[in-house]
């Protein structure tokens, strides 16, 4: 695996400032959003998420505050069941809150339609799950290209940013191989190839290197660092402290309910 | 994202999953082969069948020798008589059957037809003149014998289309030719028109029609008729013509019960309709065959479609993480669904047509209805695009985390 000091994340992705629009479309169905210096990437007012109803309901995120400002990489910790995959997926805009607001780059999601979402979900952020979520019976090719034939990227410049992702998470081998040809390690990092492929401004990463062993984790992590040192926002779900340490700030999910971790890193 | 984009995505999903693809499209072939096959079954037994009647005289009505049914016949056999020929004189007289216009008494006998080195069995048939219009017989070359033939006991023959062709050889003219009926010498006078595989029950065209005395004196004897074919004057007093008959026969045979005849009338009519009726309940039998494998195929399509998006429903949780537009995965799934629907259309139909050209036995062939072809093929696409789009549709609009969760 090539480590991702010599690769800086903008050689990956040529393209793409963060926060730019990159794509012509995102300033057509996204509205403007007011002035973009101050206004914090993600912005969670009070949001609560409530799964079942009655006696079952789980109260997975209890009002919960948080805002991230562009740049910023926060790691996310708390005990398995928290609350912390909740969270991300609302921030991901996978999933709606019961009650709160969310604001991402000053826009609240729930004014968005289902195409505007869309548009933001292929746009402006990069998604690793927890478990993969590659799609089966399809090559690691295939794919980590996927979001860029979303994003309507043209044939040649696609063919070219899947090979030089999955080159910078070490499968340039693999790419014909499918899901189930490759190792749980292997399929985490065509999922890494894939949310970093369209250069998102917005990385939310579900515990990436869960499955990876201490060489790949280093290499995926120093991936990150290089996407954090260009200026993209990260928000990364972790049970490892070592992984905790590389970020800004730690914020603990505990029952429903954020804390900040404070002196984790200057 | 462009619509050949979607195309890709859906043509390869489709090979990426040929078990599936191909048990979909099989659920659209059976039902359309079958209905093909099936409908064109019955419409070409139907038209068999109305060939058939045609070939059959029309407003003639033939008597014919029965036993009588029933305690009272079974009981006093004696008092079944055949047909004689004074019951076929009875018939004519003007006084007793005003509504008959002509009687045709009948004789037939199996005889061996020679010319030369050339021999075979045929059906000798005595009558009179009457016989041709009766039979719905034509003559295609020469003429019908006559009257004057019958009454001097001529020994003239018109020969059945096969039997001129089987005895004297294809395309040579037999009349004014002499051939041997049983060793007695006849002269032909004529050949029929073929009447081919529509032309009555027994094959006419290898049938050979001599007056009845001249068949009589060489074949049969002067005993009894075997039938007495009975001409009305029009269609339109057909059945006061019947009630005649039935008069005029029920007293010369003594019979007082008219359940207990010994003898029948049998109309063309009366075969058109019992035909007819036999007919449509056999069609309407095939059309709801037709209609139950259209029904099987189509809870097979529904099936295999609702299976394979809610297997994949999953798959339509990444593409939305990924930001796939609800538009662009209903379009796949659409394409994946039309391309399979009308490639097994395309197939069933082929099928169907194909084996529709398979000779049947009996001479009857398969037809092939289009509207049921239309019909077929519209409802077994119309399902596959409907029960691959619609849940494709619903599964577009789930949040993307509960599409993901979806087992
Ligand atoms: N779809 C759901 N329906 C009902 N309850 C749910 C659902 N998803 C999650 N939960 C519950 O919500 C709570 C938070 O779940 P979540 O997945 O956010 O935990 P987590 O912090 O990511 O845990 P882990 O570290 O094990 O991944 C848990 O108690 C879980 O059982
Ligand atoms: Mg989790």
């Amino acid at each position: 695996m090539v480590p991702a000091a010599v690769l800086p994340a903008a050689a990956v992705v040529p393209a793409a400032a963060p926060g730019d629009d990159e794509h012509p479309a995102m300033t057509r169905t996204i509205p403007r959003r007011p002035d973009e210096a101050d206004v914090p990437v993600l912005d969670v007012r009070a949001m609560s998420k409530v799964y079942g109803e009655g006696d079952t309901a789980v109260h997975a995120l209890r009002e919960v505050n948080l805002v991230v400002r562009r740049g910023e990489y926060v790691a996310v910790v708390g005990q398995s069941g928290s609350g912390k995959s909740t969270l991300l997926n609302i921030l991901g805009c996978l999933d709606a809150p019961t009650s709160g607001r969310y604001l991402l780059d000053g826009l609240d999601v729930a004014d968005l339609d289902e195409q505007q979402q869309s548009v933001l979900r292929n746009r402006q952020i990069g998604f690793i799950f927890q478990s993969f979520n590659l799609i089966p019976r399809t090559t690691a090719f295939a794919n980590v290209e996927l979001p860029m034939v979303y994003a309507g990227v043209s044939r040649r410049d696609r063919r070219q940013r899947t090979e030089a992702a999955l080159d910078l998470v070490g499968l340039a081998g693999r790419s014909d191989h499918r899901p189930n040809q490759l190792s749980g390690g292997q399929q985490q990092r065509v999922a890494v190839a894939r949310a970093l492929v369209t250069s998102p401004a917005l990385l939310l990463a579900d515990e990436p290197t869960g499955n990876l062993d201490t060489e790949s984790t280093a290499d995926v992590l120093n991936l990150f660092d290089g996407l954090h040192s260009t200026g993209r926002t990260i928000v990364l779900i972790t049970h490892d402290d070592e992984v905790a340490e590389r970020a800004d700030r730690v914020v603990v999910v505990s029952d429903g309910r954020l804390s900040e971790r404070n002196g984790v890193r200057s | 994202m462009s619509s050949l984009e979607i195309l890709r995505f859906a043509v390869r999903a489709l090979l990426a999953n040929r078990l599936r693809s191909l048990l979909t499209m099989l659920g659209i072939i059976i039902g359309i082969t079958a209905v093909i096959i099936l409908t064109a079954l019955g419409n070409g037994a139907s038209q068999y069948i109305s060939n058939q009647i045609t070939g059959l005289g029309a407003s003639s009505v033939t008597v014919a020798a029965r036993a009588p049914s029933g305690t009272a016949g079974a009981a006093a056999g004696a008092s079944s008589r055949p047909l004689t020929s004074a019951d076929a004189t009875a018939l004519a007289d003007p006084q007793g059957a005003p509504d008959v216009a002509y009687v045709a008494p009948v004789v037939q006998s199996s005889a061996t037809v020679t010319s030369g080195a050339n021999s075979e069995t045929d059906t000798v048939i005595g009558s009179t003149p009457e016989y041709f219009p009766s039979s719905n017989s034509t003559v295609a070359s020469g003429r019908a014998y006559t009257q004057a033939e019958v009454d001097d006991g001529r020994p003239v023959a018109v020969l059945g289309s096969t039997v001129a062709s089987d005895v004297f050889g294809a395309g040579v003219d037999p009349v004014g030719r002499t051939v041997l009926i049983n060793d007695s010498p006849f002269q032909v006078v004529g050949v029929l028109q073929s009447k081919g595989q529509g032309g009555g029950f027994s094959n006419a065209d290898s049938n050979v029609l001599a007056p009845i005395s001249t068949v009589q004196s060489t074949l049969t004897g002067y005993g009894n008729l075997n039938q007495i074919d009975v001409g009305a004057r029009s269609s339109a007093v057909q059945t006061a013509a019947e009630s005649e008959i039935y008069s005029i026969l029920d007293r010369r045979h003594n019979i007082t019960d008219p359940n207990d005849r010994d003898y029948q009338l049998i109309s063309s009519a009366q075969i058109a309709q019992v035909l007819n009726s036999t007919l449509s309940t056999l069609s309407l039998l095939l059309a709801g065959i037709a209609g139950i494998s259209l029904l099987v195929g189509g809870i097979g399509i529904t099936n295999i479609m609702l299976v394979s998006v809610t297997e994949r429903t999953r798959e339509i949780g990444i593409r939305k993480a990924l930001g796939a537009p609800p538009s662009a995965i209903l379009a796949q799934f659409l394409i994946e669904s039309v391309i399979l629907s009308a490639l097994a259309g395309l197939i069933g139909v082929g099928i169907g047509i194909a084996l529709t050209w398979i000779p049947l036995p009996g001479g009857f062939r398969a037809i092939i209805v289009p509207t049921a072809v239309v019909i077929a093929v519209v409802v077994s696409i119309g399902i596959g695009v409907f029960f691959g789009g619609y849940p494709a549709r619903r599964a577009s609009r789930l949040r993307p985390i509960e599409a993901l969760r979806r087992e």
